[in-house]
């Protein structure tokens, strides 16, 4: 059984197929590259299966269940955790404190027990641990809203880690890093992953995701065009079509792909 | 001279509760309310009428606030889809639908509100059970501030969506900030009713609830010394100076004007100011 399974996943905004009748599979232990041009629903199927956008047709099933109607927070609390594609640090907390919440988790699930409790010590060393594994350590007691958006983008990882989740949905982690910083933390998803950690990786650069990618899958236009292992997929006309309509996007040709 | 010290006393530790738990809702959580008021005419209703009845006072008192709770729970619940901008119109309505309701009931007075609440105490004791009160709710929030549920508040306050990828049920939470801070309302709400011995549905009016905005901005949104201070001080205001009596509400306008325009993080904001020149100059 696979980890994750979306049925025929659609969703609308306003009249346009955001995402339609997708079918994707997780497997346990794999790192999923989600690649696709600009606006080929990417982000929109990320935000379906972590439940911050409600799917109008389709079931999703994680480790078994049907999470379709599930609420973002009972998704997480099952172990779906995610990074989002523009960073959303708690602003007014520092560093460690962003990690330490989510380290908590066990507590604030309940908020009785988390309006007695006071200490902090588990959390935060639980959250020191993450910060030394992520290489931030030395930005803990600073404000996020300071921090570069390198270790802000560690910052969502870490939070992300640090609810324990049995699959990770990093959403462009790389987007914005310079390419050592890219290649870095790159390598630390692929750490993540040989621990044990499934990952989902949507991605636009394609160099890092085919290095540490053990499958990929392609998507077009709300649809899933190719899945597959990267060198494969990376040879396939269409998919190369699909890239260069993205390509001539970029530089001014027109966007046929999107339609 | 003493009775009027006394009261002065009592009335400024009443709005010390009520600018606390307003605190607790909008300064903690990020929960913008305009009907607070509402919450403390329930409590004041609640107790008087069940004192009236016969109760004793300290559970007309635990009453009255667990009934302003239970208020602000319903209230919670109907507003959990409602943010920002949309949350202060929503709730500002509840506070014309509490007035509007309790204006047209004979079984709670009308216009004329009730009259002929036991009165217990003796100044003297009511000066010490609402400062007594107002203490307990500076442990309160001091408490709170540093609890788990306060630390969930901060993350609500700054970002829900990103608060709930972290498993935590912010609607749940949120609920919690409004009873806490609806509660802490209706107790303050049954001692004025015991303290006045007479209460009309104008006491717990729009402006009463943007008074008690005034006292949390003031002092500082979300610090609980600087809301402490504010209440005080824009309880003394009045008394202090004949003419803010007068322009109550266009002196009130024009401070929260002037503290969301140059500090938005109020007195306590100021304080935390003074407290870095004072380190960092040399001695």
């Amino acid at each position: 059984m696979s980890l994750l399974e979306a049925r025929d996943l659609s969703v609308t905004f306003g009249g346009v197929h955001a995402v339609r009748g997708v079918d994707i599979a997780v497997e346990r232990g794999e790192l999923l590259g989600l690649i696709g041009p600009n606006g080929a629903g990417k982000t929109t199927l990320v935000r379906l299966l972590t439940g911050a956008v409600r799917a109008d047709a389709g079931t999703i099933r994680f480790d078994g269940h049907d999470i379709t109607r599930a609420p973002a927070y009972a998704r997480a609390r099952q172990g779906l955790a995610m990074t989002h594609q523009l960073v959303r640090p708690f602003r007014d907390m520092t560093l460690a404190e962003n990690v330490s919440l989510a380290a908590a988790h066990a507590v604030t699930a309940r908020p009785l027990a988390a309006l007695l409790r006071t200490g902090r010590g588990a959390a935060r060393r639980r959250a020191g641990e993450l910060l030394e594994r992520l290489e931030i350590t030395e930005f803990a007691g600073r404000g996020a809203a300071t921090l570069p958006l390198g270790v802000q983008k560690r910052l969502e990882m870490g939070r992300a880690i640090a609810i324990e989740p049995r699959l990770l949905l990093l959403d462009e982690p790389l987007a914005g890093l310079n390419q050592t910083e890219a290649a870095r933390l790159a390598d630390l998803i692929a750490t993540l992953n040989r621990e044990g950690l499934t990952v989902v990786l949507v991605e636009h650069n394609l160099a890092e995701v085919l290095r540490i990618a053990t499958r990929l899958l392609v998507m077009v236009e709300g649809a899933v065009l190719a899945s597959g292992a990267g060198s494969e997929v990376m040879r396939r006309g269409d998919v190369r079509a699909a890239y260069l309509g993205e390509s001539r996007a970029g530089t001014g040709e027109g966007r046929g792909a999107r339609g | 001279m003493e009775a009027y010290i006394l009261s002065l006393v009592v009335f400024g530790a009443l709005n010390v509760m009520l600018a606390l738990g307003l605190n607790m809702i909008s300064g903690f959580c990020g929960q913008i309310s305009l009907g607070h008021a509402a919450f403390y005419g329930t409590g004041a209703y609640a107790a008087a009428l069940l004192s009236i009845s016969g109760l004793p006072f300290a559970a007309s008192l635990a009453l009255g606030a667990l009934v302003a709770g239970a208020l602000g729970l319903v209230v919670g619940f109907a507003t959990l889809r409602v943010r920002e901008d949309f949350l202060a119109i929503t709730t500002m309505g509840v506070g014309f639908l509490f007035l509007g309701f309790v204006r047209k009931q004979e079984w709670l007075g009308g216009e004329f509100g009730v009259a002929q609440i036991p009165s217990p105490l003796s100044p003297l004791g009511f000066a010490v059970l609402a400062v007594g009160g107002a203490l307990a709710m500076v442990a309160l929030s001091l408490h709170l501030r540093r609890s788990w549920m306060g630390e969930v508040f901060r993350a609500v306050a700054a970002d829900e969506d990103a608060a709930s990828t972290l498993g935590v049920d912010t609607a749940r939470y949120k609920l919690w900030a409004f009873v806490l801070g609806t509660a802490c309302a209706g107790f303050a709400g049954g001692i004025y009713a015991h303290v006045t011995g007479l209460i009309v549905p104008d006491a717990f009016d729009f402006i009463q609830s943007v008074t008690i905005l005034a006292m949390v901005v003031v002092g500082g949104i979300g610090s609980t010394w600087g809301v402490l201070a504010g209440a005080v001080l824009l309880t003394l205001m009045p008394e202090l100076f004949r003419f803010v009596n007068d322009y109550k509400l266009l002196i009130y306008g024009a401070l929260l004007l002037a503290v969301m325009r140059w500090s938005p993080s109020g007195l306590a904001g100021l304080a935390a100011l003074v407290r870095r020149a004072l380190r960092s100059s040399p001695a």
